[in-house]
């Protein structure tokens, strides 16, 4: 999901959102958020131009911009290699590429005996 | 000063820094007290490890990650001290780094941040650290010896649950430049032991490793 698909919605670079973000598609973000984002049945992408000042709840999420705020992934989060995370992280998996930045704490809540973090 | 080493070589490396192993007896110490107790709060200042999370958390311990070497290039941190020369604003960063409860951490991988952070910052990180660290807790930190040159590579660890450390050359972007331009961070300086017995002044006991590759491997005991 490195790109914004046709079927998903698309927060372009010169938007700026001030509030609360919810819905029932899976999101594109590679403009400005400043509150939160809560679609906890989809997908969530930060692009590389993407900054976020939000708690972020989703299915999977993405990073490959700036996320300032708590990440809730119940399913898996990505760190790409641009990525600078700066709060804590709940997540059933995790993946962090080299040069990814993360300051926080990471909580991996494991369902069925599973939970992995890989590189 | 400079922190970085310059990009002449920059073409010839690969994209992806490959994986290289080495033997570490204070890793093999962390290891055992990790691997038989659960439920450690565990503080990483090094750089993002998925391998270092993916390990703490499979055994029961909580994970804390802060790469300060990296925090510690933020350009905000830089003013200008009394007689007009750029310095590091030592108190401001930590204002906004290593903001934890007193006696908080078991664990503390500190790696080879000493040696490569600016030297204004390293006391004040240390001191802080034996604030959040529980009494008993552990440190890990390596040092270079004199035998290592100025472009002695700084790595990125990934523990492995024994004594054996993967690491991988890392290379970050200097202040103001932009994140694609990456070079990799110079060795500031060299401890003598005096030297790092005087930074852990204030902790319990401290231990020395000798290894072949120009290190020592420090262990220290809040």
């Amino acid at each position: 999901m490195d790109a914004p698909q046709s079927e998903i919605a698309n927060l372009g670079k010169s938007v700026r959102i001030k509030g609360e973000v919810s819905g029932s598609e899976d999101l594109y973000i590679d403009g400005e958020v400043e509150g939160s984002i809560d679609l906890r049945s989809h997908n969530v992408t930060v692009g590389p131009n993407g900054k976020i000042k939000a708690s972020v709840s989703a299915k999977s999420v993405v990073v490959q911009g700036k996320v300032d705020g708590r990440i809730t992934a119940s399913d898996r989060l990505d760190l790409r290699k641009s990525a600078v995370v700066t709060g804590d992280v709940t997540t059933q998996r995790i993946s962090i590429e080299e040069g990814a930045f993360l300051k926080g704490t990471v909580d991996i809540q494991k369902e069925a005996g599973k939970g992995t973090a890989t590189s | 000063m400079r922190f970085f080493r310059g990009s002449s070589n920059q073409t010839s490396e690969p994209a992806t820094p490959q994986k290289q192993s080495r033997r570490s007896s204070g890793v093999g110490e962390i290891s055992r007290v990790l691997n038989s107790q659960e439920g450690l709060c565990i503080l990483d200042v090094g750089a993002t490890s998925a391998a270092n999370i993916r390990y703490f958390t499979d055994n029961g311990h909580k994970n804390y990650s802060e790469d300060l070497l990296r925090s510690s290039l933020e350009p905000a941190l830089r003013m200008q001290d009394s007689v007009g020369n750029s310095a590091l604003d030592s108190k401001k960063f930590l204002d906004e780094n290593l903001v934890y409860q007193n006696g908080q951490f078991d664990v503390v991988l500190l790696w080879n941040l000493p040696d490569y952070m600016e030297e204004s910052l390293v006391k004040p990180t240390i001191d802080r650290l034996w604030s959040v660290m529980k009494p008993g807790g552990l440190l890990l930190a390596f040092f270079h010896t004199r035998d290592a040159g100025p472009d002695s590579v700084c790595y990125r660890y990934h523990v492995t649950g024994t004594d054996m450390l993967d690491m991988q050359p890392i290379k970050l972007a200097a202040p103001g430049r932009s994140a694609s331009d990456k070079e990799s961070p110079r060795l500031q300086r060299v401890f003598n032991n005096r030297h790092i017995e005087n930074l852990f002044h204030d902790f319990a006991s401290i231990k020395f490793f000798l290894a072949r590759d120009n290190i020592r491997e420090v262990l220290v005991v809040r």
